[in-house]
Formats: C-alpha cells, sequence, structure tokens
C-alpha cells in the first residue's frame, strides 16, 4: 500500500500530545496503525513528551502517596480492554482501534441509509464535539454535493474516490476545510468506504445560508 | 533497567521509579491545569498503571520516560473528557508493519531519553518554545501564532524543525 495522502503535522502532534477529540484521534489512529511514516511521526513526538516529562521540575508527592499506591496495586489487575472479534482466516480490512468502534470489520457492518445509494455507520457523535462515522459510497457515484463548517478529514479505507483532480485510495487522508465545496466520486469497480470526520455537521447544499462560522478545536 | 524489574514484581525498583516519575507526572499534570490534589490522584493513578502494565512494556519500543508519558496522558485524558485515547493495537493483524528494529537499537533504546533531550536542548529557543507550547500549554498552532505574534507559517515550519530533528535521531539507530 502506498499511500499519498497524509494527516497534517499538527494534528499528528497533537494526537501524541493527548489534545484532540476522540473522533480525530480515531481517524489518526487508523492512519498510523495503515501508514508507518505517520506512525514513526507520532511516536517521536510521544518520546518528545517523555523528554519534557523527564525535564518537569518535580512537585512533591503526598507523604503517604507510595504506600497508597503499594495499597491500591494489590486490590486488582487491568482489565484487558475489549476486542472487537477477529475474522477467521482473511486478515480485516479496518484495522484496530477502528475495527472495536465499528464492532466488527467490514463484512459484519449494520448499514443504515443516508439516501442516494451512500450508507452510512456513526461512530463517534456527541453534541457539539467532533464526530466520526463510516460512509460508504456505491462505486462509481458521487458523494451527496455538501460543503461544511469546519474541517473535515476523510480517511478511505477500501476502494477510492477522486476529488478536485487528486485521488485518495487506501490509507489516504483527504483534509477539506471550511471554504472548500468539494465533490468526492467513487472510481468505478468497488464501493469506496471511508472513515469521515467532521468538526461540524455537514450541510448539505440548500437553500439556506450559509454562515460564516469560524471552527474552535482542534 | 528498572521498568524490567518492576515487571518482576521488585518493590523496591518501584520505589525508586515512584520517587523519579511521580513527581515530575504530578508536575506535567499541574502544568496542564490540574489542580493540586488531581494532580496528585492522576499521579498516583499513573503509577499504579506502571506497576499493573510494566509486564507489557517493550523497551525495544520507547524508553521507560515516553511509555510513562503516554500512560500519564491516557489517564488525564479518561479523567477530564470520559474518554479513550484510541490507539492502534500492535498485534492486530491488520496494522502496516515497519521494519522489526535491529538487535542494536534495542540496546541503544534506553538512551532514547537522554539523547531527545539533549537534542532539545540543542534546538533554538524559539523551536523549543512552540514545542513546550504544543505540549504542555494545550495550544493550537493558531493560539501559538497569537500569543507569540508570529505567522501561522511560522510556527509549522519551526514545529516541522523540531520534529524532524527528534525524528531522524529515533530513526538513526533503527
Ligand atoms: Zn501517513
Amino acid at each position: 500500500m502506498t499511500i499519498h495522502h497524509h494527516p497534517d503535522e499538527e494534528i499528528l502532534v497533537r494526537y501524541a500530545a493527548g489534545e484532540l477529540a476522540e473522533a480525530l484521534s480515531l481517524l489518526v489512529a487508523t492512519h498510523i496503525a495503515m501508514c508507518p511514516a505517520c506512525r514513526s511521526k507520532v511516536r517521536a513526538a510521544e518520546a518528545i513528551g517523555g523528554a519534557l516529562v523527564q525535564d518537569a521540575s518535580p512537585v512533591a508527592m503526598s507523604a503517604d502517596a507510595l504506600d497508597s499506591v503499594l495499597a491500591r496495586v494489590e486490590v486488582s489487575a487491568e482489565p484487558e480492554p475489549v476486542k472487537a472479534p477477529l475474522p477467521s482466516g482473511a486478515r480485516p480490512i479496518l484495522p484496530e482501534p477502528l475495527r472495536s468502534y465499528a464492532g466488527s470489520d467490514l463484512d459484519g457492518l449494520d448499514w443504515r441509509r443516508l439516501g442516494r445509494g451512500a450508507y452510512h455507520i456513526p461512530l463517534v457523535a456527541d453534541r457539539g464535539a467532533p464526530t466520526a462515522r463510516l460512509l460508504r459510497i456505491p462505486a462509481g457515484r458521487p458523494v451527496p454535493e455538501h460543503g461544511h463548517n469546519g474541517l473535515e478529514l476523510t480517511m478511505v479505507l477500501q476502494g477510492s474516490f477522486v476529488d478536485g483532480g487528486e485521488r485518495f485510495a487506501a490509507g489516504d487522508v483527504e483534509t477539506a476545510d471550511a471554504d472548500l465545496e468539494h465533490q468526492p466520486v467513487a472510481e468505478p469497480g468497488q464501493d469506496c468506504i471511508c472513515l469521515a470526520v467532521t468538526d461540524a455537521p455537514l450541510r448539505f447544499r440548500g437553500p439556506i445560508a450559509r454562515l460564516a462560522q469560524p471552527f474552535i478545536g482542534i | 533497567m528498572l521498568l524490567v524489574s518492576v515487571a518482576d514484581r521488585d518493590r523496591d525498583a518501584f520505589a525508586a521509579l515512584f520517587a523519579h516519575f511521580a513527581p515530575r507526572v504530578k508536575s506535567y499534570m499541574l502544568r496542564l491545569g490540574s489542580d493540586d490534589s488531581q494532580a496528585e490522584e492522576l499521579a498516583q493513578e499513573a503509577l499504579v498503571s506502571v506497576w499493573r502494565k510494566a509486564d507489557r512494556y517493550d523497551p525495544s519500543r520507547a524508553a521507560a520516560s515516553t511509555w510513562i508519558f503516554t500512560i500519564a496522558r491516557n489517564l488525564r485524558i479518561d479523567a477530564y473528557r470520559r474518554r479513550n485515547h484510541p490507539e492502534p493495537d500492535p498485534d492486530d493483524p491488520a496494522l502496516v508493519p515497519e521494519a522489526p528494529p535491529s538487535a542494536d537499537a534495542v540496546v541503544e533504546r534506553k538512551q532514547d531519553a537522554e539523547r531527545i533531550r539533549a537534542a532539545l536542548e540543542e534546538l533554538p529557543e524559539e523551536q523549543r518554545e512552540v514545542v513546550r507550547l504544543s505540549f504542555f500549554d494545550d495550544k493550537t498552532h493558531t493560539e501559538i501564532s497569537e500569543a507569540l505574534d508570529i505567522p501561522l507559517g511560522t510556527v509549522k515550519s519551526r514545529i516541522r524543525l523540531a520534529f524532524g530533528r527528534i525524528r531522524n535521531l529515533l530513526e538513526d539507530e533503527a
């Protein structure tokens, strides 16, 4: 797999620093599972975090802190995180942590109709925070035309799409800001499945006036 | 290697690790806006996790300080946002692997922390400042550009230079 479109370095650094909303962190984590180059950037940023902690001026702990910690470690073990079951045989298409968010690999998903042949599955949906969902665009068809009030990142998991003359295939991330009215079109041959993260609800084009809304968040 | 002894449930090794890292993790939490009792509690929680997860620490992947930083970071996210920090699973068959580290790299890794600190010290002050602001002050690049009154492009290029330097350092040994 050759990845041509990566997330902005700022997003990788903020992921490593623990400053991204969950939906964006999910996209970065999924991308770095498929992209060793970005994974190495994240590891470097985490190493800087480690060096900064190492260099932090120590602040005295309470007198009984060590005893209190030792008493706690006796009590219970760390629970293992719950993972989605592995499909037998074939290598899964959705990498972790996305597979656990979706509940299964691609073949076990419960798609919801979105209109015009497209389907989606909401994964992270909190009011006022960036949202994440899986999108399935039928082969050869456009995503319903839309703009958005904030940043939108779209990562391809299977198939491919073309937008603004550029091609996005498995592992690629398209970053679209508020000004872009874009029109991704799935390439023929295979449905295109993406992870889409938006920091504001999508505005599907219509008669409602577009509000200039400065985006806050990442 | 203290963490290796902690994985063997060596309490003296753990006490030494605690004495070094707990006050620094507390400092990190304070810097990011926790009050004293929250910072104390999060630092204790972080060291509880260090004890429990020590057998999963892989010295070929990260320096001890880096690993402890990621534990502290994730606890902070849990505590304040009741959220997970989504991460890839190194054992996932869908993970696209990099080339495995060489035996030399494993031996070298424990010096990473020292070398990265040295490299940070060598950075021009202007680069070090944007690195600190983006890690420790929870600031976006746009906010940093406003706080320092420099163009956004300059913030981005300083970050890129600083991280490029650290990455070269890490990759030199692999
Ligand atoms: Zn990448």
